[in-house]
């Protein structure tokens, strides 16, 4: 897998969360993406960024263009050193929250983009990295 | 009067002089902005309080009253400098160019006396450096208002309530909805059926870039609320790539009127007042006088 461009942005506040998503989209448009595919990609994000803020009180998202088996597409990794998520596959499921929420951020996200990886320690942090295609497959 | 203040009341002339050719020879500066008879005026006075300071001996505290005149000319410039869009690197070589005229006179004058020029040198980089600063704390405050402003006006137009029938209210969402938002924009709709004694309140989201579940949340709160007031609510504006997203979410907005389009919404709100809209045909009047 090659790493094509790569930045890296701290969310601390929520008024973070808008120049994020418009920087996800820009990454979206310069590789091409579709309008279907980049809201997509967005709503996951905006989903994660959230938690990020609500349960860790903020973090820092990674956002790198990649490149694999010619195909190109965004892998953004959400690093956070909060609480971490004690029972993982609770969390995965819908309309579970702790937070008076709908519950369907994480398992939503994980439906939004193509690959979807989770690993919390609790008392540690968690880091989140989701991978989305071009093309959307 | 101390020495050195003697040697720059004497050199005044100069020191103005330099001071104008440095501003003057900065690339970045903006004669657009500024004309050349109005930046000698402003940088005369500036240089005359700055002396009067000096001479009473005071190199470190600007905020005494002896500069009270300075700092309240550089203060004025920098808020003017920075409502008329001046860069921060112009406005900050206002200050620093004079420093470098200052020291220019010194080091001819004072060929002989190293140890005091050294001495002076130090005083009046510390002062003017303490200026400096000055200039940029004003000139971001005045870009700080700037922007405070147009936060007001932002937040004045994004959430109003229009009536577009008899009984019927739109609400145009443009942006994010975050909690605050959503309180403004609940508060403004529910006092508007109110107001109005209207039914059907249609809330579009066209200009809403994403809904993730924190915005559906909200938007679910807001019809929820209307409804208890014996309004309906329909939501509009909902794009294809909108409606994709929602279904993988997993947001169960089945319970709500949705539309694509305002116009679909209105033709729904219509048929539920029992209204219609017809086309008439102008022709018939005349045949019939005829």
């Amino acid at each position: 897998m090659i790493v094509m461009t790569k930045d890296t942005m701290e969310i601390v506040r929520e008024q973070d969360v808008v120049p994020f998503r418009n920087r996800v989209r820009e990454f979206g448009t310069r590789i091409g993406m579709s309008l279907v595919n980049q809201t997509k990609l967005i709503t996951a994000a905006s989903e994660l960024v959230r938690n990020m803020l609500k349960y860790a009180s903020g973090g820092r998202v990674i956002l790198e263009v990649i490149s694999h088996n010619a195909k190109t597409g965004i892998r953004l990794t959400f690093q956070d050193e909060g609480p971490g998520i004690a029972d993982i596959a609770m969390a995965m499921r819908d309309g579970f929250s702790t937070g008076r929420s709908l519950g369907l951020g994480l398992p939503g996200a994980k439906r939004l983009v193509n690959e979807f990886d989770l690993k919390s320690n609790p008392g540690v942090g968690t880091t989140v990295t989701v991978i989305h295609w071009k093309h959307g497959r | 009067m101390n020495t050195t203040a003697q040697v720059l009341e004497k050199n005044k002339e100069r020191i103005l002089e330099k001071w104008m050719q440095n501003q003057l020879s900065d690339a970045a500066l903006r004669d657009d902005l500024m004309t050349n008879d109005e930046l000698q005026r402003q940088s005369r006075e500036m240089l005359d309080g700055l002396l009067r300071a000096v001479s009473k001996g005071n190199y470190d505290n600007i905020y005494d009253t002896e500069f009270e005149q300075v700092t309240d000319t550089l203060r004025d410039i920098s808020i003017t400098r920075a409502r008329q869009g001046f860069s921060p690197r112009e406005t900050g070589a206002y200050v620093l160019s004079l420093k470098q005229a200052v020291i220019e006179v010194l080091v001819e004058q004072r060929k002989d006396d190293t140890s005091m020029l050294y001495q002076e040198i130090m005083q009046l980089n510390n002062l003017l450096d303490n200026l400096s600063i000055l200039t940029f704390e004003t000139f971001i405050k005045g870009r700080e208002e700037v922007i405070l402003r147009q936060t007001d006006e932002i937040s004045e137009i994004s959430t109003p309530v229009i009536r577009v029938w008899d009984g019927i209210l739109a609400l145009p969402i443009i942006g994010t909805l975050d909690s605050a938002r959503t309180q403004v924009v609940m508060e403004n709709l529910l006092q508007e059926i109110v107001n109005t004694g209207s039914n059907i309140a249609i809330l579009d989201i066209s200009g809403v870039p994403a809904v993730d579940s924190l915005v559906a949340q909200h938007l679910i709160k807001t019809v929820s609320a209307t409804r208890l007031m014996g309004a309906e609510c329909i939501i509009s504006g909902i794009r294809a790539e909108i409606a994709q997203t929602i279904v993988h979410l997993g947001i169960d907005l089945s319970n709500i009127k949705t539309k694509a389009s305002l116009a679909s919404a209105l033709h729904l709100a219509f048929s539920m007042t029992n209204l219609e809209v017809r086309r008439t045909e102008r022709n018939k009047g005349l045949k019939l006088m005829r």
